[in-house]
């Protein structure tokens, strides 16, 4: 793992200072704030948060799949391959999603076509980005059913969504989105509706196929246990913004940022014996209600002065450049200021 | 501790399809042979994953779901054979909490006519006392007395919950069947509800019928839990036994692929194949078998009778029979 | 407490659909006709039933605004009385059909199984008969009176309104507040009209602005055709029936009640139309 930190590779996505905003009642508000992270190949990035954290809008932003009437990216810059994505036409878009980048969701029922046979449904994207004839689409999606380990593939390719469980809907879901070998796969909750033993399965299933094809994974999850079975890198989102971000084995060694800490402390565990719960007080403030300072500053016992005046950088950790904190308190108080990490 | 509840090899079926004009109606046995008793003041947890049968078992204590066979005793007394009237009264005594605290509420009307109306039905509360008791109540869970004026959508879904549990408290009930009852909430809120549950437990004395997918969650609220598969329980005993050394290799997978915070216990490889068969056809012998990574021969023909290791129960051919002890716990 | 309930609900319902424009109009021409009517002792300029033969299929005068019929009666004065009966045969029935039909939907909808089959089926039946000619059938059987018409046309309406109930209440009974309910020790009878018909109100409201209309058009055809109320009372279809025969000498005779007629069922239909999509569920979402 520490291979793909160091590792001199050209990020496949890089993602900086973006801003993610919605019009409410007229005026707008930023639901992703400032926010920069980037993905190498072959590593798998979770972003985790809980509901409103702006996780998903993260992925969505990324994908350029904010609905225009309701939100805009304002400002930032998303780079795929060096390729600027907020430059690019939505017809551009429309050839690189489902190509370049896809996208996998938490939902895979809603997101499947009931009235389309999943063999027809995966061939499509190949005929489309691909131009490839029928019946090459048509091997390839086989081809691709067998690599998402569906039993029995060319039985059911001329099968339809609904004759499949919730598990196996998420594997041809995958196979769609891997049809034109992506150099990035953003998964919003791919696991989440699922039970916990198939959810295993989905998740190593990613985690090979990630090996697999060296593509890059962004993971989007309110789970810390999934996060931690999956995650090369993790970057905890609250408010909008990334208030932690390290090494799996050191975020969950050292927690720093009090939220990360609280968060970890919350969750009852099915390892420990009945340890004692430590509830978050209060509730994240709504993206309508402006904070000058820190976004988590109310609820944290360790809050001072300028947590409620002055946003946070993102500062190292001990002295660890790869493990950076929002944190007034804990983080390593930058001497010369150095934003850009 | 004395038992509260006892519920003794219910059995539900369920019909699925219209069956119109003689057509084929489809069965599906969402419980079978269930048995389980909780003590005073006792939380017993019921686990497993979508469609075991976990709900329908709650449900059917309440009887809001009539099951074909079994008993379920609440203080010694039959509550399915309990009549209307009986069981109106029996209600007092034995709440639910869901899992959707804004589906469980009427959106029409205001916080404090849901907790009203039940009160003044039941004559726990007369008009003049009820304001008070609601606001009692209210400051019980944690919430404002202005809540009273408000409507579900005016608060977040941590606080729907504690409103859903004020509902359920408001008639002074000894027995809750809580169904999920943190599972759509985010991790920090659900530790809020879970400690809640655990003061109200500690002041009044409650007892609990915790139904969760969440191992961690079971482990933290429960001390006695069971394991269904596919409508039927599979192991039953203390949560730590269950929980440090399954002994059903379905609750052992269950325990793998349970996610942990802690990344040196990577879950990389699925510990089982496939999918739980559909209740509607559940596989011969063992329900379990076809996923069974220690599958024998007779698991393919004959269901495992229930069997005693030390102080828990398991459903598996895997372990030695006491002979003559053929019926379910 | 539930007063205010519904208040807040039908006053957001109301903002909702004054954002429409003809929504709000379809609104303000069926409150003026409605009012119309109810003052119509007070603002008809003549008794309505006063014959002059002198009169006779005068045009519209500065005397008689909208002219005199064959019997030299007002006409302005006619269609203000007419409309007191065409809407008040309109708003009775369809009253009894929604409450009838309301509740036969809500039971089906509750019950479910042999009592929604056997319902829906009984409906189902009504629902294939044309609204014309149930009604017909209705008072060609139980003879012409005015109440045996607000009959007629109800019993032509229960069907849709049954149907409009029945599918809400199915989604309203999975929620687990009715459930909640039930483990309350809460009566069959109280979930329905307390947690449940509260949560279908608005799809209700909507049909029966819809279905004012039509009622109000069985009873105009059904007066033309002359099995409506008994002349000399004045309806908007029994004028039209009466200007008939004289169509091309006096088309005032005619037109007026026609214009009537029409006026009050395009509005009927812009509000129920506001109505709906008022009730949205896309728009509920503030």
């Amino acid at each position: 793992m520490s291979d793909t930190l160091n590792s001199p590779l050209q990020p496949v996505l890089s993602v900086e200072n973006i801003t993610t905003e919605f019009r409410i009642n007229g005026a707008w508000h930023p639901a992703v704030r400032d926010l920069s992270f980037s993905v190498k190949p072959n590593e798998t990035l979770a972003i985790v948060g809980e509901s409103g954290c702006g996780k998903s809008i993260t992925a969505l932003s990324v994908m350029r799949l904010i609905s225009k009437t309701q939100g805009r990216i304002s400002s930032g810059s998303i780079r795929l391959q060096g390729r600027d994505l907020l430059a690019c036409s939505e017809r551009e878009m429309e050839a690189i999603r489902g190509d370049a980048m896809s996208m996998i969701f938490q939902e895979p029922m809603t997101s499947l076509n009931p009235v389309m046979t999943i063999g027809d449904q995966i061939a499509e994207s190949l005929r489309y980005h691909r131009g490839l004839s029928r019946r090459q689409a048509n091997a390839r999606a086989l081809e691709l059913l067998e690599l998402v380990k569906i039993p029995s593939a060319p039985s059911r390719f001329k099968d339809y969504p609904h004759q499949f469980s919730g598990g196996m809907r998420q594997r041809v879901m995958i196979a769609m989105a891997l049809a034109c070998d992506p150099q990035l796969l953003l998964a919003d909750e791919p696991t989440t509706a699922l039970d916990v033993t198939i959810q295993v399965q989905i998740l190593a299933l990613l985690a090979e196929l990630k090996e697999r094809t060296g593509m890059a994974m962004v993971f989007i999850t309110h789970n810390l246990g999934v996060v931690a079975s999956i995650a090369d890198r993790v970057a905890v989102m609250y408010g909008g913004r990334i208030i932690e971000e390290a090494p799996v084995e050191q975020l969950f060694d050292r927690p720093t940022h009090p939220y990360t800490e609280a968060l970890l402390r919350s969750m009852p565990r099915v390892d420990r014996d009945r340890s004692e719960l430590h509830p978050i007080p209060g509730q994240v403030p709504p993206i309508t209600v402006r904070t000058p300072g820190c976004r988590y500053a109310d609820r944290c016992p360790l809050r001072i002065e300028r947590c409620i005046r002055e946003v946070p950088p993102l500062a190292p950790v001990g002295g660890n450049p790869h493990h950076t904190a929002r944190c007034w308190v804990r983080a390593d108080l930058p001497v010369q200021e150095s934003i850009a990490s | 501790m004395t038992t509260l509840l006892d519920v003794k090899n219910v059995s539900k079926t369920f019909v699925v399809g219209k069956g119109f004009m003689g057509s084929r109606k489809a069965k599906l046995q969402a419980l079978h042979d269930i048995s389980f008793s909780v003590g005073e003041g006792e939380s017993f947890g019921i686990v497993g994953e979508s469609g075991c049968g976990k709900s329908t078992a709650g449900r059917s204590i309440l009887r809001l779901v009539e099951p074909d066979a079994g008993q379920v005793f609440y203080q010694g007394e039959d509550l399915l054979t309990a009549n209307r009237k009986r069981m109106r009264a029996l209600r007092r005594e034995i709440q639910i909490i869901f899992q959707d605290p804004y589906a469980s509420l009427n959106p029409r009307l205001t916080i404090g006519r849901t907790l009203a109306e039940p009160m003044l039905l039941h004559g726990v509360a007369t008009r003049r006392d009820v304001e008070e008791k609601i606001q009692s109540v209210l400051a019980e869970v944690g919430l404002p007395p202005q809540a009273m004026q408000k409507y579900p959508h005016e608060f977040s879904g941590g606080q729907r919950q504690r409103i859903g549990i004020a509902r359920a408290l408001a008639l002074d009930p000894r027995l809750i069947i809580a169904d999920e009852p943190v599972s759509a909430l985010d991790v920090s809120i659900q530790a809020q509800v879970l400690q809640l549950m655990e003061k109200l437990q500690r002041t009044r004395r409650l007892s609990f019928v915790f139904i969760s997918h969440d191992l961690g969650v079971v482990r933290h609220f429960c001390r006695q839990v069971a394991v269904m598969y596919l409508g039927r329980i599979v192991e039953k005993g203390s949560v730590n036994d269950v929980f440090e050394e399954p002994l059903h290799p379905y609750t052992q997978a269950l325990r793998a692929a349970s996610p942990v915070p802690d990344p040196r216990a990577k879950i990389t490889v699925a510990k089982i194949e496939g999918d739980a068969a559909s209740a509607m056809s559940p596989p011969s012998g063992c329900h379990f078998h076809p996923r069974c990574p220690k599958a024998m021969d007779i698991c393919r023909r004959e269901y495992p009778a229930w069997r005693e290791v030390g102080h828990r129960g398991v459903a598996c051919h895997l372990y030695p029979a006491k002979a003559g002890d053929a019926h379910a716990a | 407490m539930s007063a205010i309930a519904a208040e807040t609900r039908l006053s957001r319902l109301g903002r909702l659909m004054w954002r429409r424009k003809a929504a709000s109009v379809g609104a303000i021409v069926t409150l003026l006709v409605i009012v119309s009517a109810i003052l119509a002792p007070w603002l008809a300029p003549y008794d309505p039933n006063e014959q002059n033969i002198l009169l006779n299929l005068a045009p519209p005068s500065d005397e008689y605004l909208l002219g005199n019929d064959t019997y030299g009666r007002d006409i302005l004065s006619r269609i203000l009385w007419g409309g007191r009966v065409s809407l008040f045969v309109g708003v009775s029935s369809i009253a009894i059909a929604m409450i009838v039909g309301g509740l036969l939907g809500i039971i089906a909808g509750y019950v479910g199984g042999r009592t929604d089959r056997v319902i829906m089926a009984v409906m189902d039946v009504l629902l294939s008969f044309p609204s014309l000619v149930m009604g017909l059938l209705v008072v060609a059987v139980l003879g012409p009176t005015l109440t045996n018409l607000i009959i007629a046309i109800a019993f032509t309406a229960i069907a849709p309104f049954a149907r409009i109930a029945r599918a809400p209440t199915m989604a309203v009974k999975q929620r687990d507040f009715v459930e909640a309910g039930r483990a309350l020790g809460f009566s069959d009878l109280r979930i329905m009209l307390v947690h449940i018909l509260p949560n279908i109100m608005d799809e209700i409201l909507v049909l029966a602005s819809l279905w004012l209309a039509t009622a109000i058009r069985t009873e105009a055809s059904l007066s033309f055709i002359g099995l409506g109320v008994r002349p000399p009372t004045a309806t908007w279809g029994g004028m039209i029936r009466d200007g008939f025969e004289n169509m091309l000498d006096a088309p005032w005779l005619v037109l007026f009640p026609s214009l009537a007629i029409l006026i009050i069922m395009v509005a009927l239909n812009l509000l129920g139309d506001g109505l709906r999509d008022a009730t949205d569920p896309k728009l509920r979402h503030e």
